[in-house]
């Protein structure tokens, strides 16, 4: 018991140290960029899009996240695309038209991304398949708890088994 | 000298390692008692060695021994000894030192908690484990040696830990993940010794429980602490992006969920051995695949250490070699593992089937996205394309929405069988009352209609009154409430706990999503900025002296309904040695949101370029993953596992009963693995 | 067949496992430009030799050349300097120079000091025509052909055996279609 209560006291102690005022450093100096906007709308758009652009100069990291060089110059673009009055789709291309896919985070849906963006699917498809057919195997439907190639004799034995071994359980347990 | 010493020590715990995956496993084979038994000592020479060897190359570092070219490379005679002593994991070959130590005191654990087990099975458990080791010790000393000399014109400095690594979060962050990681191979060598010997029953899987719980648990802190290391750090807001060397882990985690679940219904009910096994297998490769990629440089990362095609090479075939040996013995001797008879609709099995389904898909994906990108170039010859937060986002939230629900009714359905109707006399209010509070709730507070917000808030409120629910009618049979509420085990609070953490940290992702407003501006003292409800006032930038740095500290004030809230002191500094610039945030978090400002740079007129995050539910991720490795742990603690000693026939009557049904029935004969 | 389906891991695994040691000897880090083929874009722009005055593509010359983006700040310019000084002095090919982000007073004092191969130094000190041309850092190099169309690009250093085996045969092609 001991162990469970100082494993308990200490993510209390964690959720406290989470919850009380602190500060923090950080090595990368941030990107801060100070641009005004007409609405909150655009500056919604200004931050969504920079998250969906890979910086192409970085290792991995979107236009946000970057602080300098060639990120600063496409968030600048981003933001006079956004007071022209441009779509988000015309910005897209307009990343796309210099960069190639490489700039885009989401990629586009293409005869090269069918896998990609339906594969999720189709995993998701073949788990349900999956299930189903173990579950059918089962005796899943709802009473089938046997199969057919049971005896009646062999059922009873088998029930016997089942509470026998529940009992075993539930003593463990 | 001294690092010699540590370099031979590290062959010695390959020496080592090569007889511990011979002896014990050819031992188990022959019934020889003695062979089996060399399995502990050699353990334990294999952990005093490589603590040999980690201790001297701690020690090389804090003498400053810069003649080793990984002290060399990754300290300076000025760093602060606590940043020395973390070094040894802040490059690629310690790292790979203390990965390996990690395991050898796994291998040491199962030594020390096994004494329970037969000795064959704890044989061939660290012969499996021996193999692992003998991996890892031999990929150090062909290619990645921590010991490896800068002879004989050592530099007269060091050059220095990299800056990002010099912070409290890095000094735990890598040995938590590393060990939650590592623990895998536990589980792992579980299943390949069950799969060796064919025996794979209730005792095995209560055996193996607290291990993945352990391990999984720890992962989960591991992860949690690189998540919130990555907020506070990085100054952006972000938690999370979904990097190549990030997403491993991830996969590993949802893997090891998927496991211990079935592993829940492996020992309470027989079922879905085989697949149990193929899960154990699958996790492990994913921790394994997760140290391929950040140490091959297959992937474009932030985190990749050494992109060396040697390196990489060497992994993939000790992967090829363990994993598709592990996979091919799973092919060839999954039949021998038998499950049990099947289970009706609604059962608590079906909704561990389905859980373990979407977990898999949840993990299949993330895999797909990870290595589309190499895909992609392979297919196209040449061309590149990203795949990045947008496209995990868009997979990843729907499918763990499905599993948040299956999460309401899993832990209030029975084994076996659940009648529809207990189902619906259990859940139905729990749903009306979930629904209409859900969307009730946003709406009021918000005076609109959040669609996204109401999702969340009907999910998470569906679990907590679900759980809730569960307790009462669980808590029902005893003469008080507390007393019923005590008597529960600690694994169904554990499950409890972790449930709650999982909706918690979802809830906060979702929310701090939806809601997280920011805002970057240029102020001079005494100017103000308007975000959400809060006004910051700048008062003006004081410059500061540290001890190894200098630095701008401003002050800002929070205002909330012309209220004084709190001061923040964000500070730029410039450390002298190095002229890095780094940012200081100013944070202030509190439960239900976090306020915090990064300041950039001076302009003209003393103005200041700053941004303005207000973030609420933020903490709520974390603080929830804290409550996911409770409720692991107070699984582990479960007193069904702390009985060690457990009397061999009862094992053995479970076992027969087991065999004969199994062979009666002829049921699922290792078919749920597919 | 029940236990052929068992062999679906292992099977998955070897893909899986080649595809990475395909990827292992991919380059990721090299984009390609997606500018190959297309005319170069235009611009407008001030450029070393002509003070104030706007330079623009029908400034450039009208048959092949190489267009080499650089900054006095660029460690890596440095290096490739002399290949491009070699190459103006056995008159191999024009060669344009784009001046990315960087002061005009910086890239004059770094063109006395280590040589100027460039007929003409474009100024992009904003780096927007940079991003243009689908630029990410100095030095990148395009060959352009007499029609204006851009044939080739590298990203980051040229070397002797990268200029050889490389520029050169593009070089070769690009004037042997403009003679023709």
């Amino acid at each position: 018991m001991r162990l469970i209560h100082a494993s308990i006291a200490a993510v209390l102690l964690a959720v406290a140290a989470l919850v009380l005022p602190m500060s923090a450093g950080s090595v990368h100096a941030a990107a801060v960029d100070v641009y005004e906007f007409e609405n909150t709308e655009q500056q919604q758009r200004f931050r969504n899009l920079s998250n969906e652009f890979r910086c192409p100069m970085c290792q991995n990291a979107n236009l946000t996240s970057s602080p300098g060089g060639v990120a600063a110059d496409l968030r600048r673009e981003i933001y006079r695309m956004i007071i022209e009055g441009r779509t988000d789709q015309e910005i897209e291309e307009f990343m796309l038209n210099r960069y190639g896919d490489f700039i885009l985070y989401r990629p586009r849906l293409t005869l090269q991304t069918v896998l990609l963006w339906f594969g999720p699917l189709l995993f998701l498809l073949i788990g349900i398949w999956a299930a189903f057919s173990i579950m059918r195997r089962s005796g899943g439907g709802d009473s089938q708890l046997t199969t057919e190639s049971l005896s009646s004799e062999e059922e009873l034995r088998l029930k016997q088994l089942l509470a026998q071994k529940e009992n075993d359980v539930s003593d463990k347990a | 000298m001294i690092p010699e010493l540590g370099n031979f020590s590290l062959i010695l715990a390959f020496c080592l390692s090569i007889l511990l995956a011979v002896i014990p496993m050819v031992g188990a084979a022959r019934d020889n008692l003695l062979w089996m038994k060399l399995g502990r000592p050699l353990t334990a020479g294999i952990f005093v060695f490589l603590s040999i060897s980690l201790i001297i190359l701690g020690y090389s570092f804090v003498t400053d021994d810069f003649s080793v070219a990984f002290v060399a490379n990754h300290s300076n005679s000025a760093l602060p000894i606590q940043y020395k002593i973390t070094a040894v994991w802040g490059g690629h070959e310690g790292s790979f030192l203390f990965w390996t130590w990690m395991l050898s005191a796994w291998m040491l654990a199962v030594t020390v908690f096994s004494k329970a087990m037969p000795e064959d099975f704890v044989a061939r458990v660290l012969a499996v484990m021996g193999m692992i080791c003998v991996g890892y010790t031999l990929f150090m000393l062909a290619t990645s040696n921590p010991f490896d000399r800068v002879l004989p014109l050592p530099p007269a400095d060091g050059a220095d830990l990299n800056a990002a690594l010099q912070d409290f979060a890095f000094i735990i962050h890598p040995p938590s993940l590393y060990m939650g990681y590592v623990g895998f191979s536990v589980v792992f060598a579980f299943a390949i010794a069950a799969l060796i010997s064919g025996r794979l029953d209730a005792a095995w899987a209560r055996w193996c429980r607290p291990w993945a719980n352990a391990a999984w648990a720890i992962l989960t802190l591991g992860l949690s602490l690189g998540s919130w290391w990555a907020y506070y750090e990085l100054g952006w807001g972000g938690w999370w992006a979904w990097d190549p060397v990030e997403n491993p882990p991830l996969i590993t985690w949802l893997l090891g969920a998927a496991m211990i679940h079935s592993l829940a219904a492996t020992e309470k009910r027989g079922v879905f051995k085989s697949w149990t096994v193929l899960l154990a297998i699958m996790a492990f490769a994913s921790s394994l695949l997760g140290t391929f990629i950040t140490r091959s440089g297959l992937l474009t990362s932030v985190h990749a250490f050494a992109t060396d095609p040697t390196r990489g090479v060497y992994i993939l075939g000790f992967l090829g070699f363990i994993i598709g040996g592990s996979l091919l013995l799973y092919a060839i001797r999954a039949p021998a593992l038998k499950s049990e008879f099947g289970f009706g609709s609604w059962s608590r099995e079906l909704f561990l089937l389905a859980n373990n389904m979407i977990l898999v898909v949840a993990s299949a994906a993330i895999l797909l996205g990870t290595l589309y990108p190499m895909v992609y170039q392979a297919i196209t010859g040449g061309d590149l394309i990203s795949v990045g937060p947008p496209y995990f986002n868009t997979i990843f939230v729907p499918l763990m929405g499905i599993l948040v629900v299956l999460m309401g009714i899993g832990p209030v359905s029975r084994w076996k069988k659940t009648s529809a109707a207990y189902l619906r006399q259990q859940l139905s209010k729990v749903a009306i009352a979930a629904l209409v509070l859900g969307v009730a709730i946003p709406v009021v507070l918000t005076l609109e209609v959040p669609l996204a917000a109401i999702g969340t808030a009907v999910l998470a409120l569906w679990v907590t009154f679900a759980m809730l629910g569960d307790l009462w009618t669980k808590s029902a049979n005893k003469s008080t409430r507390l007393a019923g509420l005590k008597g529960l085990s600690l694994s169904y609070w554990g499950m409890q706990v972790a449930h709650f953490g999982f909706v918690m940290t979802m809830t906060g992702a979702c929310l701090t999503s939806i809601y997280s407003i920011e805002r970057s501006v240029l102020l001079q003292a005494g100017q103000s900025a308007d975000l959400g409800n809060y006004t910051f006032v700048f008062n003006g930038t004081e410059p500061v002296q540290g001890p190894n740095y200098i630095a701008d500290e401003a002050s800002i004030t929070v205002i909330r309904d012309d209220e004084h809230l709190l001061n923040l002191y964000p500070q730029k500094r410039l450390y002298t040695a190095s002229g890095t610039p780094t940012t200081q945030m100013g944070i202030d978090g509190r439960f239900f949101r976090d306020l915090f400002v990064s300041l950039g740079d001076p302009r003209a007129g003393g103005a200041w370029s700053m941004s303005l995050y207000v973030k609420p539910f933020v903490r709520w991720i974390w603080i929830g993953t804290l409550f996911i490795a409770l409720g692991g742990i107070l699984a582990v603690t479960d007193k069904r596992y702390r009985r060690y000693k457990v009397r061999r026939g009862e094992a053995v009557s479970v076992d027969a009963g087991n065999a004969s049904v199994g062979a009666a029935t002829a049921l699922g004969s290792g078919g749920h693995g597919s | 067949m029940k236990n052929l389906k068992l062999y679906i891991p292992v099977i998955g695994f070897v893909v899986l496992a080649l595809l990475m040691w395909r990827g292992l000897y991919l380059d990721s880090r090299t984009l390609p430009s997606v500018l190959l083929d297309r005319p170069l874009p235009d611009f407008e722009l001030r450029a070393l030799e002509t003070g104030d005055q706007l330079v623009t593509r029908e400034d450039l010359p009208a048959e092949p050349f190489i267009l080499n983006i650089w900054g006095s700040y660029c460690l890596p310019c440095l290096q490739e300097n002399p290949i491009f000084m070699a190459a103006k002095e056995e008159g191999v090919i024009p060669i344009i120079g784009v001046n990315y982000k960087d002061t005009d007073a910086a890239a004059r004092e770094w063109l006395d000091d280590n040589g100027n191969p460039f007929n003409m130094s474009i100024i992009d000190n904003s780096g927007r025509y940079g991003i243009d041309l689908g630029v990410y850092g100095a030095p990148e190099t395009f060959i352009v052909d007499a029609q204006g169309v851009i044939r080739y690009k590298h990203i980051g250093v040229i070397d002797y055996q990268i200029w050889d085996d490389e520029i050169m045969p593009v070089i070769a092609a690009v004037q042997a279609e403009a003679t023709r």
